[in-house]
C-alpha cells in the first residue's frame, strides 16, 4: 500500500500538448505511471505520445476512466482547469503550475470542498509513490521504494529529503510536494494522517518553511494523533520579515511565519529537528531509532 | 507589489470612497504653487513605500507657504529612513498635500486573504490610528472581523453585524455597508493582497473618511492588472532586486559576505540558513529556477557580482531533471562569460554528477566542487573570512 497513487492510478494530463505538458509526460511514461490520455481543448480526437487527446476532462474520464489529472496549463487559465477536473469526478488533481492569482485559488478551494477531489499544489513538484507512479515534475530517478512518507512545501528540498533517504536506504512510501502558495490543496495535516494510516510508512518527514502557520498546526496535530516517528526541517530562519522569498507563500509577517516558532513546535510535539539541509536524512533515522 | 499613498486614494476615489481632498508635488516650484495661498493647515506627507512616515518627519501639518517650503526641502530627493525600512531608507520623490479633516472618530479598517481559512477576510476596529499589531497586542478585544466567501462577497449582514459591534447609528450604519461593499469590491476587482485604511475616520458631517491607505496588488495577479502595475515605482526597491525583477529572477539583497545561487526556493532558503550555520553570512537570497540554464547563470552571475561586499559565491544545484553535466558546463561558460575573479564554490547533485564535478574540476577556473552541502558551506565560508 502507498498514499494516494499507486501502479492502478490513471492518469491524465491537462495542457498535455504544450512543451512542459509534453516534456512530464514522457518522463512519467518512462517512470512507468500509467498515463492514459491527455486534454487539450481544440485538439480532441488526435493522438499525442501515442495516447489519445480530449478536448475535455469529461470526455477523457468518459473514455479512460481516468481517476488523476497533472495540470500545466498557464496561471491564467489553471484555475479553469483545476475547476474542470473537480467536476468531471476527478478524486486526485495534481497543479504544477505556478503563479495563479491568490483570489482565483481562494474560488477553486471553495468549490471544489463540496465535490470529492483532492487537490495537490499549485505551485508544486507533485506526487510519487516510488517504483508505482511518478506524477509531477520531480527527478524520478532519486527514489526508492521504502517506508518514510514525505511531506514538504518546497520542490527542491524534497529532492534532497529524497536523496538522503535513499542514500540511507530507509526510502520513500510516497512523497507529497504540497507547494509554496498561500492558499492550496493538501495540507501538512491532511498528509499526516494518511501517512499514519498507511501500513508502509515507518515515519514521516516534514519539510516546511517560512509563513502562516501551518507548521504550527502540524505540531498541534502531531502531538495529538501521530504515533509514527516524524523528523523536520524547516527553511528560512535567516529570511528577514516582509520580504517575500520565492514562493507567493514564504513571508513573515509581524504576527507570524517565524521559522523559529516553527521549529519550536514541533520540536515540542516530539518531531526530531534537523538542522542543516544536509542532515535531513540523520534526523528521520534517529527519529526512527529512538521510536 | 505595492502602491504610494496618493495612488491608493485615487483608486479609492474610483470607487466613491471618500478621501481628504489632495493634489501632489514633485518638485519645489510645484510645492511653491500649491502652498501659494494656504489659508487653512494642510498636511503634507512624503511618499515612500514604508510605514511609520509620522514618527520619522515625513509628515507634517503646516499652516504657511514657508512652512511648507521648508518641509518639502528637507525631504524630495532625500532618502526617508523609518523603523520599516532602516537602515538605507527609500527616496522621497513626491509630497501629498492634503486638506485637514473634522475629527470626530478614528477607526480602523483593512481587507485581506486569510491563509488559515482560506476567505477575504474585513478587520475593523474601534481603536484607529494605532497599527493592527499594536492593537492586537494592547486590546485584542477591539478587533473585528468578518470572513467573506469569495463566491457570494461581503453580505449585509456582516456590515449589520459589525455596525451593532461598533455601535453606529443608523444613519452611520447605512453609510458603512456602503463604504464596506466599496472596499470589498474595490479589493477583489483589483486583485489585492491588502487594502488598509487607517485611520478611517468619521468627520463632522457624519462621513467616512479615507484618511491613510496602504494597497498591495497580488504579484501573481498583475498580468491581468495592467494599468496597476504600470503605477510601480521601481525606485522604492533596492537596486538589485528590481534589476533581478526584470530579469525573471527573484533576488533579495541580504548583509552578508557570501553570494548564492541556488535552484528552488526553498533550498535557496535553506543554503542561506547552513551559511549562517556554518559560521558565514548570506549576502543575498536567489533562486534561479527548477532549470538553471545557462543563460539564467549568467544573469545571476553579474547581479551576484554587483553587489560589492560579496567575496564568494556558493552555487547550490539540485539538478533534478536537468543533468549536472549540462548545469556544470553552464556554470563554466557563464564564469568565463561574466569574468567572475573571486572564488565560485559550486555543490551538485543529481542526475550525472560525477560527470559534471569532472568538467569543474577541468575548467582551470576559480571554481571548487565540493562533495556535499554541508563542504560546500564550510569551503564557502573559509573562502570570505580569508579575504576579510
Amino acid at each position: 500500500m502507498s498514499v494516494l497513487v499507486d501502479s492502478k492510478t490513471r492518469l491524465i494530463c491537462q495542457g498535455f500538448t504544450g512543451k512542459q505538458g509534453t516534456f512530464h509526460s514522457e518522463q512519467c511514461l518512462n517512470y512507468g505511471t500509467n498515463l492514459v490520455g491527455g486534454v487539450t481543448p481544440g485538439k480532441g480526437g488526435g493522438k499525442h505520445l501515442n495516447l489519445p487527446v480530449f478536448n475535455t476532462v469529461k470526455e477523457a474520464v468518459n473514455q479512460t476512466q481516468a481517476n488523476a489529472t497533472m495540470i500545466y496549463v498557464p496561471p491564467a487559465f489553471a484555475a479553469d482547469s483545476i475547476i474542470e477536473a473537480s467536476e468531471a469526478g476527478i478524486e486526485i488533481i495534481v497543479c504544477i503550475t505556478e503563479g495563479i492569482p491568490t483570489f482565483d485559488m481562494l474560488k477553486v478551494k471553495s468549490i471544489i470542498n463540496s465535490n470529492r477531489s483532492i487537490l495537490i499544489g499549485p505551485n508544486c513538484p507533485g506526487i510519487i509513490t516510488p517504483g508505482e507512479c511518478k506524477i509531477g515534475i520531480m527527478p524520478g530517478s532519486i527514489h526508492l521504494p521504502g517506508k518514510i512518507g514525505i511531506v514538504s512545501r518546497s520542490g527542491t528540498l524534497t529532492y534532497e529529503a529524497v536523496n538522503q533517504t535513499t542514500s540511507n536506504k530507509l526510502g520513500q512510501s510516497t512523497c507529497i510536494g504540497i507547494g509554496g502558495d498561500p492558499i492550496k490543496g493538501l495540507n501538512f495535516i491532511e498528509c499526516l494522517d494518511f501517512f499514519e494510516n498507511d501500513p508502509d510508512t515507518h515515519g514521516i518527514i516534514l519539510v516546511g518553511e517560512i509563513g502562516g502557520s501551518d507548521e504550527e498546526e502540524a505540531a498541534d496535530y502531531i502531538k495529538e494523533r501521530i504515533t509514527k516517528p516524524v523528523a523536520s526541517y524547516i527553511a528560512g530562519m535567516t529570511a528577514p520579515e516582509g520580504k517575500r522569498m520565492g514562493h507567493a507563500g514564504a513571508i513573515i509577517s509581524k504576527t507570524s511565519g517565524k521559522a523559529i516558532d516553527k521549529i519550536n513546535a514541533l520540536r515540542k510535539a516530539g518531531a526530531v529537528i534537523a538542522n542543516s539541509p544536509a542532515e535531513i536524512g540523520d534526523a528521520i533515522m534517529l527519529a526512527m531509532n529512538n521510536a | 507589489m505595492n502602491l504610494h499613498e496618493y495612488q491608493a486614494k485615487e483608486l479609492l476615489r474610483k470607487y466613491e470612497i471618500q478621501t481628504p481632498y489632495g493634489k501632489v508635488a514633485e518638485t519645489l516650484s510645484e510645492v511653491n504653487a500649491l502652498a501659494k495661498d494656504i489659508k487653512n493647515p494642510v498636511v503634507l506627507k512624503a511618499q515612500i513605500h514604508a510605514g511609520g512616515r509620522g514618527k520619522s518627519g515625513g509628515v507634517k501639518v503646516v499652516k504657511s507657504k514657508e512652512e511648507a517650503l521648508e518641509f518639502s526641502s528637507k525631504l524630495l530627493g532625500k532618502n526617508l529612513v523609518t523603523y520599516q525600512n532602516q537602515p538605507s531608507g527609500q527616496p522621497v520623490r513626491k509630497i501629498l498635500f492634503e486638506e485637514t479633516e473634522n475629527i470626530i472618530n478614528e477607526l480602523y479598517f483593512s481587507i485581506l486573504i486569510d491563509r488559515e481559512k482560506e476567505k477575504v477576510c474585513l478587520v475593523v476596529s474601534s481603536a484607529g490610528g494605532m497599527e493592527i499589531e499594536e492593537i492586537s497586542k494592547k486590546s485584542p478585544d477591539l478587533i473585528l472581523k468578518e470572513f467573506c466567501n469569495p463566491i457570494t462577497g461581503l453580505m449585509d449582514y456582516q456590515t449589520r453585524g459589525l455596525a451593532n459591534s461598533l455601535k453606529f447609528s443608523a444613519d452611520l450604519a447605512g453609510k458603512f455597508n456602503k463604504f464596506a461593499k466599496s472596499a470589498y469590491k474595490l479589493f477583489t476587482e483589483n486583485n489585492l493582497s491588502l487594502l488598509e485604511i487607517n485611520p478611517l475616520v468619521i468627520n463632522d458631517a457624519n462621513d467616512f473618511i479615507a484618511l491613510d491607505c496602504k494597497i498591495s496588488i497580488d504579484d501573481n495577479a498583475l498580468y491581468k492588472q495592467k494599468k496597476l502595475s504600470e503605477l510601480r515605482d521601481w525606485s522604492q526597491d533596492d537596486s538589485k532586486e528590481a534589476e533581478a525583477h526584470h530579469a525573471g529572477l527573484n533576488y533579495i539583497a541580504l548583509n552578508g559576505d557570501i553570494g548564492c545561487m541556488v535552484n528552488g526556493a526553498g533550498l535557496a532558503m535553506a543554503t542561506m540558513d547552513l551559511i549562517k550555520h556554518s559560521g558565514g553570512s548570506p549576502a543575498n537570497f536567489l533562486d534561479v529556477g527548477g532549470g538553471a540554464s545557462a543563460e539564467t547563470v549568467s544573469k545571476a552571475f553579474r547581479i551576484l557580482l554587483s553587489h560589492k561586499n560579496v567575496k564568494v559565491v556558493l552555487v547550490n544545484i539540485f539538478g533534478g531533471i536537468m543533468r549536472c553535466d549540462v548545469i556544470a558546463e553552464g556554470i563554466i561558460n557563464s564564469a568565463k562569460d561574466v569574468g567572475v575573479s573571486i572564488p565560485i564554490v559550486v555543490r551538485l547533485e543529481g542526475t550525472n554528477v560525477d560527470d559534471g564535478k569532472k568538467l569543474l574540476k577541468e575548467s582551470k577556473l576559480n571554481i571548487h566542487s565540493a562533495d556535499n552541502l554541508n563542504d560546500a558551506a564550510k569551503i564557502a565560508v573559509t573562502y570570505a573570512k580569508d579575504q576579510k
